[in-house]
């Protein structure tokens, strides 16, 4: 279970008080009557679902009921960090989103099954 | 007397202090604090299971959690029985009944013993090889068979009576394993502040030190020094000691499962305890000091009962004072199983002889086993052994062949080392790295903030692991903030430092494929079928796992998984950190459901939402359905009646007179602010600027998709205040989804929302004589048609309590529903029945309130959407605001998909037959007599006999739907083809007159 | 005020727990959801006569009123006297919203030198003296359901959940309360 810090209670929190809430920085268009199908797919269904570093989105759903960003490592689970919602994508400093290669999978660490 | 192989003076126990127990009926003299093994042990009983697939008489192996062999059915009651337990771990207490597992009709002689004779036809991959066809076979003969034959224990089939407890908890510093290493780790941590969970899987705490007796820490016996060590923590306010506690699951975020064994040594247990209690712990900094295994030796034979672990055999002697023989042999490849010889020669075993694989031993090993004058032949090997329900000799022979010498033994010890038990550093993510040098697999890479210590962390040498704990408890403990203490320090001694240690097969193991060297004890993997797994083709350690099983029993290989890896190694002729060892998996040991449940059982298993009205209900009759957690009063059926009969009784009354209904559970949302109207303008297709205060509106939320989400009637109590209602369902979502868009795409609003749900107690009061039933009771709202029209809402009060009085129906009746402050629901409904009553009204429940909605074609969100339904597609298009420029779905909406001809519609469905009631979910076809598979149009979501129509109706998503109404469909059932017609949703009051009736 | 006596406490006639941690039903009080920007936090504290809490995890009490800090912009007014507390919201004009969550929640109360401990059997919230003080309070969850847990002594803390939770809420703190007490 995950332990998951909520930058506006200022502490570590149980999993259980938080919901998931998918990929951050995926803005609402403000035109968004106007758009093509091209962007609405993009803006709706389209996710990079990467293997190593994430931008999501957690809600503090049983403590502050605030909605948060969180930088999280997919394969690791490790949080590089926390912060509010509307505060812009941070760089994580020496982390960038690995590729197929670079990322030691879970499947890897079971031996060398293919 | 507590078994003829205790020897007076050995041990720790009090011979005065007994308990007797039986096994397999006979009873079993022991003392307390025994374990079934060493109790059986001392009274002379080796014999005590049948493996699981050659069903070969099976011993002691072991004196910990590793035991493959020796799982036993203990039992207090009929109820209270439990299979598959290792003898070695299980306490006895006085009335404990134990029973050997899989064997038939008798330990002794065990018919399923023929696998051994027929184990030829019972090599590796036997299963998936024999019985893949025919494939019908598997489910009713195969199956059976096998699952009768091989395998453990019975589960019991009596409900569990006992209890299980939960508890969190949170520290600085847990550490797992209170031997040596832990309890030195924990002090110097414990000293410095820290808040300290130290837990130990055996009744007290001293891991090696059991055993270990040639140990000096500060003077006193390792042993003592431990508990003297546990004494000082558990007196300390920031230190939890917890024994006969297992660390069974190292998950993320140093969260830690433990499970206590409270009451499974108990004679008679005080029925307040908990069998278990699971402790989730939350750790800052985790420290590793969970010891190592031994390994036995891999040589033919080697499975008999007798043979077993060396420090097994020092165990039995110097904590329970038991002699697990009279002449003992001792196999080695490692300086350890020497101590154990020394110590049963000192109490009189007679030791046949030491047999070490190595051409050279330890040199002071050597020396003091020349001066006990305990034989001892090198580079030799045991490469066989005799005895058919216990071991009676070994064979012996010179390493690289010459002549064999049988030597009578009637029991053998073996030693092939020591693994480091990285289990939990393994759960933790940790990667483990070889050591070539020692052989070992040992932490390599953290994934966490935890240490190992000790030897699970390689570290050899008594003052070395003391000084390596200290550390690393001070280490945690400041990293964790704690300042106090001073540097600890302890001096230890022993007697003999160990070397040496092997993996793989033994020379004994033979290289034929008929010799029966086991690896893995629990799942009867011999080093013949790791080989043979080889040449067949598997060439990872996952795929040989796998085929062979080794390393997949309940053990997990704790025993098996080294020599596996070795021989596959030898065989690939690849080197062992090639080859890579398998992920070790929580739990470390099994885990009961009961443990893991915990506190969730009976009412506690989930929460039973029970709203105000619900005593009143149940004391009328009322039959109640789970609508989520909720418990709804589903229909009241009068003495006699069916549900039918109920149902149309209360379909009729409705319409007739009135009726009341416990709307309670409609989620409930205060929106609140200046922003308010433009905020549900954009969560809703309907324009709610327009909504006077006053007023209410039925709408309509879309997800960003253009797919119905939820629905429900908004009333607007003051310019900056609505009363939002949602599906009984959808309450929680909804919410989640208002706040989603609230919080991250719309914060420039000024609005809040506030879940109310459970605020107000809901009484809809439905039918022509709703008014005449309120009228009276109502206070400061002037309630006439005139005043108070359909899809109104006025605050005042009803019985002198608060009200948000609602005009507004959902069965196409005049209708209200009645909010009051919870606490009052059910005194209000009562005042209201007292008028009701006598009008002639009824009280109904959802049943009725699904049949009157859907004889006027309103939908239920969920039941006739179903995440692929725009507003369109269910008739609803006159509710999505043609004058927005914004709204949830309003691009999803104009998806190409969305909009082209030929989509799922709502419509109504009249069968021919109008006694036919079509079934919920039926599939909807153009043609009968298409051959299959036909093209299906839809499918039915709503039908109900309806009482008032005097016929069967129903509700449909069909292809084209509203294109196609006065055509004719077809309901293919099993047993027959259901002609119906395409018409119209509403069926009951079409002009809708009633609603302002 | 309406006849109390049509008033039905969802946890009438419930008791149990053990000697170390008993455990009751709270009575009836005025609760307000409220909900404010910064800028509204003075005049509001002036109005309740107290000081609402802004950090987090903290709460203010007087005389039987408590302000729980929930969220950056959310508290929960507690008015064990029964309170108009609408009333008095409603004489603030400072942006804010005021919702009646009166009859909504319900509360247990859950005293004794093991009351931690019963709350710990379903609660992941860490109550270690240090992190949760006297004061403390925090929404959180206890096994399957939300609660607000504010810590009301040394020994005392006060469990709100919504009333029909309030039996499930009951029953678990009475196990609780009946292992931490072994």
């Amino acid at each position: 279970m995950l332990l998951i810090y909520c930058p506006y209670c200022e502490e570590e929190r149980s999993e259980l008080e938080f919901r998931h809430g998918g990929d951050a920085h995926i803005a609402r268009p403000t035109n968004m009557a106007d758009i093509s199908d091209e962007e609405f797919q993009e803006f709706f269904f389209l996710r990079d679902n990467p293997k190593g570093l994430i931008f999501e989105r957690w809600r503090h759903i049983h403590g502050c009921g605030r909605f948060f960003n969180a930088a999280r490592d997919t394969v690791s689970d490790k949080f590089y960090m926390s912060y509010k919602a509307g505060e812009p994508k941070p760089d994580i400093p020496g982390v960038t989103t690995a590729t197929e290669k670079t990322v030691e999978t879970y499947e890897a660490t079971e031996g060398t099954a293919k | 007397m507590s078994g003829a192989n205790r020897i007076a003076g050995q041990g720790r126990l009090t011979p005065a202090k007994t308990a007797r127990f039986t096994f397999d009926g006979k009873t079993i003299d022991a003392l307390v604090g025994d374990t079934v093994a060493s109790a059986l042990l001392a009274n002379g009983v080796h014999l005590v299971g049948r493996s699981f697939k050659y069903h070969r008489p099976r011993g002691i192996l072991s004196a910990g959690p590793e035991e493959p062999n020796a799982l036993i059915d203990v039992s207090r009651d009929a109820a209270r029985r439990q299979p598959n337990v290792r003898a070695p771990v299980q306490e006895v207490f006085d009335g404990m009944k134990v029973e050997s597992q899989n064997r038939f009709p008798s330990l002794a002689f065990d018919i399923g013993g023929i696998n051994n004779l027929l184990s030829p036809f019972f090599a590796a991959g036997f299963y998936y090889k024999t019985f893949m066809w025919p494939k019908a076979a598997w489910e009713k003969v195969y199956e059976p068979f096998i699952r009768k034959a091989a395998g453990l224990g019975v589960s019991p089939t009596e409900e569990d009576p006992d209890h299980y407890a939960n508890r969190y908890a949170h520290c600085d510093v847990l550490v797992a394993g209170a031997g040596v290493a832990g309890l030195s780790a924990a002090l110097a941590a414990a000293e410095a502040g820290a808040r300290v969970i130290l837990v130990d899987e055996q009744p007290e705490v001293g891991g090696a030190l059991h055993f270990d007796t040639s140990v000096k820490i500060d003077g006193q016996s390792g042993y003592d020094w431990a508990q003297a060590t546990a004494a000082k923590l558990k007196a300390m306010e920031n230190v939890t000691v917890l024994t006969r506690t297992t660390a069974f699951g190292y998950y993320n975020h140093n969260f830690v499962g433990l499970v206590e064994r409270v009451t499974d040594h108990l004679p008679k247990p005080d029925k307040k305890l908990p069998r278990e209690r699971l402790w989730q712990v939350r750790a800052k900094r985790v420290i590793l000091a969970t010891g190592s295994i031994e390994r036995h030796m891999v040589f033919a034979n080697n499975d008999r009962p007798g043979i077993m672990l060396a420090s097994a055999a020092r165990t039995y002697l110097n904590h329970f004072g038991v002699a697990v023989g009279r002449k003992v042999g001792v196999y080695t490849a490692n300086d350890s199983a020497y101590e154990a010889a020394f110590d049963l020669k000192r109490a009189g075993v007679t030791i046949a002889a030491i047999v070490d694989n190595r051409d050279k031993p330890g040199d002071a090993v050597l020396t003091e086993a020349r001066r006990l004058g305990i034989e001892v032949l090198t580079g030799h090997s045991v490469i066989d052994t005799k005895g058919k329900l216990r071991v009676s000799s070994m064979s012996v022979a010179r390493n690289g062949g010459g002549s064999a010498r049988s030597i009578a033994i009637d029991a053998l010890l073996m030693s092939a080392g020591w693994t480091p038990s990285v289990h939990l550093f393994s759960q933790s993510r940790g990667k483990v790295a070889y050591d070539a040098a020692t052989g070992r697999f040992l932490p390599g890479t953290y994934a966490q903030d935890c240490l190992s210590v000790g030897s699970c962390n390689g570290t050899d040498g008594l003052q070395a692991t003391i000084e390596e704990s200290l550390a690393a408890g001070e280490l945690m403990a400041r990293a964790t903030g704690n300042e106090g203490g001073n540097k600890l320090e302890l001096s230890g001694e022993n007697a003999f430092e160990w070397t040496g240690g092997m993996a793989g097969a033994a020379e004994g193991a033979g290289i034929d494929t008929t010799v029966k060297a086991f690896v893995d004890f629990q799942n009867d993997v011999c080093a013949k079928d790791i080989r043979l797994a080889v040449r067949e083709g598997m060439h990872s350690i996952e795929h040989i796992k796998r085929f062979t099983t080794n390393g997949m029993a309940t053990d997990q290989g704790k025993l098996s998984n080294i020599h596996g890896l070795a021989i596959a190694s030898e065989v690939l002729n690849r080197e062992i950190p090639k080859i890579g060892l398998t992920t070790f998996r929580a739990p470390y040991t099994p885990v009961t459901f009961g443990a893991l449940i915990s506190h969730s059982r009976g009412d506690l298993f989930d929460p039973a939402r029970k709203t105000p009205m619900h005593a009143w209900e149940e004391a009328h009759g009322a039959v109640f359905e789970d609508v989520g957690n909720w418990k709804r009063a589903w229909y009241y059926p009068r003495s006699g009646e069916t549900m039918h009969d109920a149902v149309n009784r209360e379909c009729r009354t409705v319409r007739n007179a009135a009726g009341l209904f416990d709307a309670s559970t409609l989620g409930k949302i205060e929106v609140v602010g200046p922003d308010a109207a433009e905020f549900l303008n954009l969560m809703y297709t309907n324009a709610w600027d327009t909504l006077k205060p006053g007023r209410c509106r039925y709408g309509i939320m879309l997800r960003e998709d253009g797919f119905v989400y939820d629905d429900g009637v908004v009333g607007r109590l003051a310019e900056d205040r609505f009363h939002v209602t949602t599906t009984t369902g959808g309450a929680p979502r909804v919410m989640n989804h208002m706040e989603d868009y609230l919080q991250t795409e719309f914060p420039h609003l000024k609005v809040w929302l506030t879940s109310t749900t459970e605020q107000w107690a809901v009484i809809a009061v439905q039918g022509p004589k709703a008014r005449e039933i309120l009228e009276p009771l109502v206070e400061g709202i002037d309630i006439s048609n005139e005043a108070f029209p359909h899809m109104s809402v006025r605050e005042g009060k009803i019985c002198g309590v608060p009200t948000r009085l609602f005009r507004m129906s959902f069965t196409g009746e005049a209708g209200y529903e009645v909010n009051v402050p919870a606490d009052y629901g059910q005194a209000i409904w009562e005042a209201i029945w007292a008028r009701a009553e006598p009008l002639g009204a009824c009280a109904y429940g959802t049943e009725t309130m699904h049949v009157l909605r859907a004889e006027k074609g309103y939908i239920i969100v969920g039941q006739d959407t179903d995440g692929t339904v725009t507003p369109y597609d269910a008739s609803l298009g006159w509710a999505v605001s043609k004058k927005k420029t914004d709204f949830v779905g309003i691009r999803g909406l104009k998806r190409p998909d969305l909009v082209k001809e030929g989509r799922k519609q709502l419509v109504g469905l009249l069968t021919k037959d109008p006694n036919v009631v079509l079934e919920e979910g039926a599939q909807i076809v153009a043609d009968p007599n298409e051959p299959k598979p036909m093209k299906m149009l839809g499918h039915v979501t709503s039908s109900y006999w309806s009482e008032n129509c005097g016929r069967s109706i129903a509700m449909a998503l069909v292809a084209g739907g509203q294109a196609r109404l006065g055509q004719t469909l077809y309901v293919p059932m099993p047993d027959r083809t259901i002609a119906v017609e395409v018409s119209e949703m509403v069926f009951v009051d079409k002009e809708g007159g009633r609603l302002n009736g | 005020m309406a006849d109390q006596a049509l008033r039905k406490a969802p946890l009438a006639g419930r008791h149990g727990g053990s000697s170390g941690a008993r455990v009751t039903p709270a009575d009836p009080a005025t609760r307000l959801a409220l909900r404010a920007g910064p800028d509204a936090i003075g005049t509001l504290s002036l109005a309740f006569g107290l000081e609402l809490p802004q950090r987090p995890k903290t709460s203010a009490s007087v005389s039987g009123r408590h302000a729980l800090w929930l969220g950056p912009d959310e508290w929960l007014l507690i008015d064990e006297n029964g309170a108009d507390l609408m009333g008095i919201a409603s004489g603030v004009s400072a942006l804010h919203s005021a919702t009646d969550v009166s009859h909504r929640n319900t509360a247990i109360l859950v005293s004794g030198p093991d009351a931690a401990a019963a709350i710990a059997a379903a609660c992941p919230l860490d109550l270690g003296k240090s992190v949760f003080p006297v004061g403390a309070a925090a929404r959180t969850v206890l096994g399957k359901i939300e609660i607000v847990l504010l810590r009301t002594g040394e020994e005392d803390y006060r469990v709100e959940c919504w009333r029909s939770f309030s039996s499930y809420a009951f029953g678990m703190l009475v196990e609780g309360a009946e292992d931490a007490g072994l």
